[in-house]
């Protein structure tokens, strides 16, 4: 590991307690991330499988309702663009609702009818049964398609808020807690050395005065050794002022 | 065969062309046989090497594919206009107004698409080209230039040659307030009961084959139109106004009709007639069931190709041009359904002959 992988930090204890503190709070966030992901996935799983539904059920819807359509084309003769020409506004509309899911905001949308069926009599004199028919059945596949819609807007919204919130598990659990972890780990290490070091010192310290120590007493002995020789009380003081051997100084 | 008079003297020197034109026509019009392979295609480029070897010969054959069904739509048109244009120019006098009177029903169409388009503002050029080619007539451009409900009334439709049509029924109040449904629904009201009166005045076999199938076409209307009425905002009394008063039903059974409240009802009454009776026996909605307006499909074609059992008279044009159409409709029916992979119901075509 080099050494930018970790936080450029003083290895302090101060800086250790507060590192200490961003680890737990790191975890706590990676464990909640990690619970919103698994809400969003399990809801993703449920939107998929209701997509897969309606999707199914969409081919058979749009294929009833296209053929209906030949079916009242081959009664009541081209009828569409008089149909076309009298629409002024639409009668489904859709309004769009915000539904929230671990904090991810979801659009759904809703299909609502406004105002009465404008054209209702449209193929009076031919084929008004089919027209029927068709009508019911394009009503429903309009629902059906406002639905899917709504739940195809969802999908990508759930996919793109799921793969964040994956990279950003991923972020806390592969570099985050790794870096904080191994700023830990260096300060931890370098409170060590110094502590190895400083006891390092004083075992030196100790050493050299212990060496100083035996030499003294060696020196001691010795001038003790001296003394008994020359008989002399052992606690006898020399003669400072006594100037016995003293050579005389040339300059 | 009607009375012999002048006029069936005269019938071929003007119109003996025509007519034999249009029994040619008539024969290339598609068999059972011809169904039989049609109905057997797996896609529409097998539906077109089957057309091929009929009376359509190559109409598709510049067409890019993929082939569309609207596309067979619009050339199986092409055809019988063009075929329809050719007789209408050549006819002379009388056979010329009774042509025109085909075309009227097209005309009414067309019309109504253009009043609800210019109601709504929308685009001329856009709605030209939505206009069924046979309803076609020099003063459709000219409908969009009024803004208003009485510029179109007084300006521009008094001018159409559905002039007599608009004046007898819609007045200029109507044009404003009626739903558009039952102006179109009035003025076919009147154009059959025009169109009734004509074949009647001119008597002959022209009135013998004529009078049954538009009195038949007049009854159908009523009976659908009764029908399709109930469950919508449409009241008894407006109803009994669109029902054409020529048909075997005038004047009971539509007073009778003009009361009915459900189905059953509208089938007590068509029982005392003993052409419709049969119709509607055996009719439903469930699968493999035919629908009563298949029902009164068969029965026009019947009645159309009968009319060929007639010389000297003009219901052969009439009756080709009807046939013609059921026929594009049954190419159509049965191209969605290779186009569609709905092959269950391909056979619910309306065989001709």
């Amino acid at each position: 590991m080099t050494s930018h992988e970790r936080i450029d930090i003083f290895p302090s204890r101060m800086n250790l307690t507060i590192m200490k503190t961003r680890l737990k709070g790191a975890h706590k966030g990676h464990s909640l991330l990690k619970k919103k992901a698994d809400a969003l996935k399990i809801r993703f799983h449920s939107i998929l499988k209701k997509i897969i539904e309606a999707k199914q059920e969409m081919g058979e819807v749009m294929k009833e309702a296209s053929f209906s359509l030949a079916e009242t084309k081959f009664s009541g003769g081209d009828f569409s663009p008089v149909v076309l020409q009298n629409v002024s506004k639409a009668q489904m509309k859709v309004r769009s609702k915000k539904e929230n899911v671990a904090g991810v905001k979801l659009p759904v949308f809703e299909v609502y009818e406004d105002g009465t069926d404008s054209y209702e009599l449209t193929g009076l004199a031919r084929g008004g049964e089919q027209l029927n028919r068709l009508k019911k059945n394009y009503a429903k596949a309009v629902k059906l398609l406002v639905e899917l819609a709504s739940l195809q807007t969802a999908f990508v919204t759930l996919d793109e808020a799921i793969k964040i919130t994956n990279r950003r598990v991923n972020a806390i659990e592969h570099v985050i807690i790794p870096r904080i972890e191994r700023t830990i780990s260096y300060i931890v290490t370098e409170l060590d050395e110094g502590e190895r070091e400083e006891f390092f010192r004083l075992k030196k310290i100790q050493q050299k005065k212990e060496v100083m120590r035996n030499k003294q007493d060696k020196i001691r002995r010795k001038w003790q050794e001296e003394q008994e020789k020359e008989n002399l009380p052992v606690n006898q003081t020399p003669n400072l002022l006594a100037d016995d051997e003293d050579e005389d100084l040339l300059f | 065969m009607g009375s012999f008079d002048l006029s069936e003297i005269f019938y071929n020197v003007d119109s003996g062309y025509l007519e034999g034109l249009i029994r040619g026509f008539k024969n290339g019009i598609l068999r059972q046989e011809d169904y039989r392979h049609l109905t057997q295609c797996d896609t529409l480029e097998d539906l077109k090497l089957h057309l091929q070897g009929t009376d359509y010969g190559n109409f598709l054959a510049n067409e890019p594919s993929p082939l569309t069904v609207s596309v067979i739509d619009d050339k199986l048109r092409e055809k019988l206009v063009a075929e329809f244009e050719y007789i209408r120019n050549h006819s002379y006098k009388e056979l010329g107004v009774f042509l025109d009177f085909i075309k009227y029903s097209y005309m009414i169409d067309n019309i109504i698409l253009l009043i609800t388009g210019t109601l709504h503002q929308r685009q001329l050029s856009e709605l030209l080209t939505k206009c069924h080619p046979l309803g076609t007539f020099d003063q459709m451009e000219t409908v969009t230039i009024a803004t208003n409900t009485a510029d179109l009334y007084n300006a521009i439709l008094v001018d159409s040659p559905l002039a007599p049509f608009f004046k007898e029924c819609i007045s200029e109040e109507d044009l404003n307030e009626m739903n558009i449904e039952i102006i179109r629904n009035t003025l076919y009201k009147a154009y059959l009961e025009a169109f009734y009166d004509w074949c009647k005045e001119k008597g002959g076999a022209t009135a013998d084959v004529m009078c049954e199938i538009l009195a038949f076409e007049a009854d159908r209307r009523s009976i659908i139109i009764t029908i399709n009425s109930f469950g919508t905002e449409l009241t008894k009394e407006d109803r009994a106004k669109l029902y054409p008063r020529r048909g075997k039903l005038y004047p009971d059974g539509l007073i009778e009709l003009a009361r009915a409240d459900d189905y059953e009802t509208v089938k007590r009454i068509a029982e005392y007639y003993a052409d419709y009776r049969p119709l509607f026996d055996g009719t439903g909605n469930g699968p493999g069931d035919k629908t009563l307006e298949d029902k009164f499909f068969e029965h026009e074609v019947t009645l159309n190709v009968n009319s060929f059992m007639q010389q000297f008279q003009y219901g052969v044009f009439y009756s080709y041009v009807k046939l013609k159409e059921q026929e594009c409709r049954n190419v159509i029916w049965i191209a969605e359904c290779i186009a569609q992979r709905h092959r269950a119901k391909i056979e619910s075509y309306i065989p001709i002959m």
